[in-house]
């Protein structure tokens, strides 16, 4: 298995005024290319930190952060951005979309960043929303649209540039059951197509279509299995 | 690219947010409007007070006969000085320093045209009396000249509103009129003008024959007054003396003395009005610079609370990949539209005004506003200067955020 993350005593602390909070403790993980891994824990474990870290979103207090043999921890905002623009897509629990913009719009915002010429962004925005089957919906806004279709959307647009991890914060927390099961199945797919895969969950439904858990507390990992084995079909 | 993404960017912003981005273009419209308006109503009253001072003449000085007050080479105080016609020609040959000088003899006579009647001052003056006064011919016209001055002809130049009040709306260049009953042959009428000062009332309803004539009528041996134009070269001070200088030597009284014959010296007027539009304009700079700095204080205040709205949209952006290049762009790109487009109605508009105020004619107090292009130019530079300064910080601000950060505040 080719390594694609790998995590060395990473610490997030927070100060603020006289108070110094450390959301992170000392995380170390490895994640191989291709994995589905699941986050679990309860709030207030630092499960979010970890995302946002992994995602290059936020920067690490200290420890080691390589993607794909890369230091993360010393690269700039401009190479940072690239990163999260290529290589990450990221799903957001509140979906995140831009709320002026049609589904197509928000799906063609990476891609306008990474240069992509308007031919050819035309021509990717309708292949993603159609994979996720909005085919019908591009010129919708999201106002105009349920919660599950909009996160629809957002997956869309985290697969733009065809980037290799995808990192998802409880992207059914805010989705009723039948439109969250459609969403997992949705992951479910992109694994199958190769995607690494890491999803933060406190719904255990979700983490049972996983092949690893990891289990956080405060700010430590307690556990992390690989549940291949156990996994159903 | 990142100006397409910009625009782009701001292009949806401003269909999404219309009322925001209306509001701050008013901002930006009214303080341009402000100023233009006001550079251009300044800049006409003052050139109307400029042009109602030179209605009575440009360099000019007016002499009238006085009384010497000081004693002079044995000679009393309280003699009476009164300059004749051979004195002017006199000074007119001497003086170096003066361009033009004419003596102004005057009387009241009854002018007759028809039925129509009018009891007002006749002037006898030399050709030279209608271009040092302003008192310049409607277009068909002529003002006195040397063939009428030599050959004592009965010809009469008459103030705007005397031919109105004789003629009605009649032609009067050609006509005949009477003055104490003798016919006299209209040459010319005044072209109208604004005159903010005079003596023995307005030109507008004076009337002028050659002072040949008039002295062939009326056989005056004092002239009631002189007038006198410098070279524009030197100063009224300067000629004023040299003027003086000659006719004390003849009539033998101090040149210093200031009651030997009195004299409006109308430059002085002038020079004061000068400082005070000078005055008057760096108040009005003032009052510019200072709504220019509070429309700037306005785009940059709307523009934080943009950020504060937009933070968590540019959290999105940056976790989509936009580097902070990109969003200090969009920031900048859209101030600079904002204060350009609100900048150009604000002139726009300030420009309609202009033309359409004299329209209604209060042009005799206000004058002619007038745009004055390079000033336009001026307020479009140092909006687009407050505009990127307002559009800079904010940017910056935005753009250093972490993404994490701007996405947490919600």
């Amino acid at each position: 298995m080719q390594e694609i993350i790998r995590l060395k005593q990473v610490k997030k602390a927070y100060q603020t005024g006289e108070m110094h909070f450390e959301a992170l403790k000392g995380i170390n993980l490895v994640v191989n290319k291709g994995d589905y891994l699941a986050v679990v824990g309860p709030s207030g474990s630092g499960k979010s930190t970890l995302m946002n870290i992994l995602g290059c979103l936020d920067l690490a207090t200290s420890g080691e952060y390589r993607l794909d043999g890369e230091l993360v921890n010393t690269l700039s905002s401009n190479q940072l951005a690239d990163i999260r623009n290529k290589r990450i897509g990221f799903v957001f629990q509140a979906f995140n979309l831009l709320p002026y913009a049609t589904a197509a719009e928000n799906v063609e915002v990476p891609l306008l960043f990474a240069h992509v010429n308007s031919k050819e962004r035309r021509k990717r925005v309708t292949e993603l929303l159609a994979r996720v089957g909005l085919a019908d919906k591009m010129n919708n806004k999201p106002t105009e649209m349920s919660g599950g279709e909009m996160q629809r959307v957002a997956i869309a647009r985290s697969l733009a540039n065809e980037p290799e991890i995808i990192l998802a914060d409880e992207p059914t927390g805010n989705l009723d059951s039948k439109s969250g099961a459609a969403i997992v199945s949705m992951f479910d797919e992109l694994h199958k197509a190769g995607k690494t895969i890491l999803i933060i969950t406190h719904d255990m439904s979700i983490a049972e279509h996983t092949e690893r858990l990891v289990t956080m507390k405060d700010g430590l990992i307690e556990s992390n299995g690989d549940l291949s084995g156990r996994r159903v079909g | 690219m990142n100006i397409i993404v910009s625009f782009k960017q701001f292009f949806n912003d401003l269909r999404r947010q219309k009322l925001r981005s209306l509001m701050t273009m008013f901002g930006v419209f009214w303080g341009t409007c402000s100023i233009v308006l006001l550079f251009a109503f300044g800049k006409g009253i003052m050139e109307q007070q400029l042009i109602s001072q030179k209605g009575i003449g440009d360099n000019i000085a007016i002499f009238w006969p006085g009384i010497t007050s000081k004693e002079f080479k044995g000679l009393p105080s309280g003699r009476r000085i009164r300059p004749t016609e051979d004195d002017i020609r006199l000074v007119k040959s001497k003086a170096e320093m003066v361009m033009r000088i004419s003596p102004e003899f005057s009387r009241s006579a009854l002018l007759k045209v028809g039925k129509n009647s009018s009891s007002r001052r006749v002037h006898g003056v030399w050709p030279e009396f209608g271009a040092m006064r302003n008192v310049i011919p409607a277009p068909g016209s002529r003002f006195l000249n040397a063939a009428d001055e030599r050959e004592r002809r009965r010809v009469i130049f008459i103030g705007n509103l005397l031919k109105e009040d004789l003629f009605g709306e009649d032609e009067a260049v050609g006509q005949t009129m009477l003055v104490n009953g003798m016919p006299f042959t209209v040459i010319g009428v005044m072209q109208e003008k604004n005159q903010d000062s005079s003596y023995n009332g307005r030109d507008s309803r004076k009337s002028y024959i050659p002072s040949s004539t008039f002295n062939a009528m009326f056989s005056r041996r004092y002239v009631g007054n002189f007038v006198a134009q410098c070279d524009p070269k030197v100063s009224m001070d300067m000629t004023r003396a040299e003027i003086l200088e000659i006719l004390s030597t003849k009539y033998k009284f101090d040149p210093t003395d200031r009651e030997a014959l009195s004299v409006w010296d109308t430059t002085e007027g002038f020079a004061f009005l000068k400082n005070f539009f000078m005055a008057f304009r760096i108040f009005l700079v003032g009052i510019g610079v200072a709504t220019l700095i509070t429309g700037g204080i306005g785009v940059s205040n709307i523009m934080n609370v943009v950020l504060e709205e937009r933070t968590k949209e540019i959290g999105i952006k940056m976790a989509l990949g936009a580097r902070k290049s990109v969003i200090l762009t969009q920031f900048i790109v859209e101030t600079l539209l904002i204060t350009g487009v609100g900048g150009l109605f604000g002139f726009v508009f300030a420009y309609a005004v202009v033309k359409a105020v004299p329209m209604m004619g209060l042009t005799e107090f206000i004058g002619v506003p007038e745009v004055d292009v390079t000033g336009g130019l001026i307020v479009v530079g140092l909006l687009a200067i407050v505009g990127l300064f307002a559009g800079i910080f904010p940017a910056r601000r935005a753009a250093n955020l972490q993404p994490v950060q701007a996405l947490k505040l919600f």
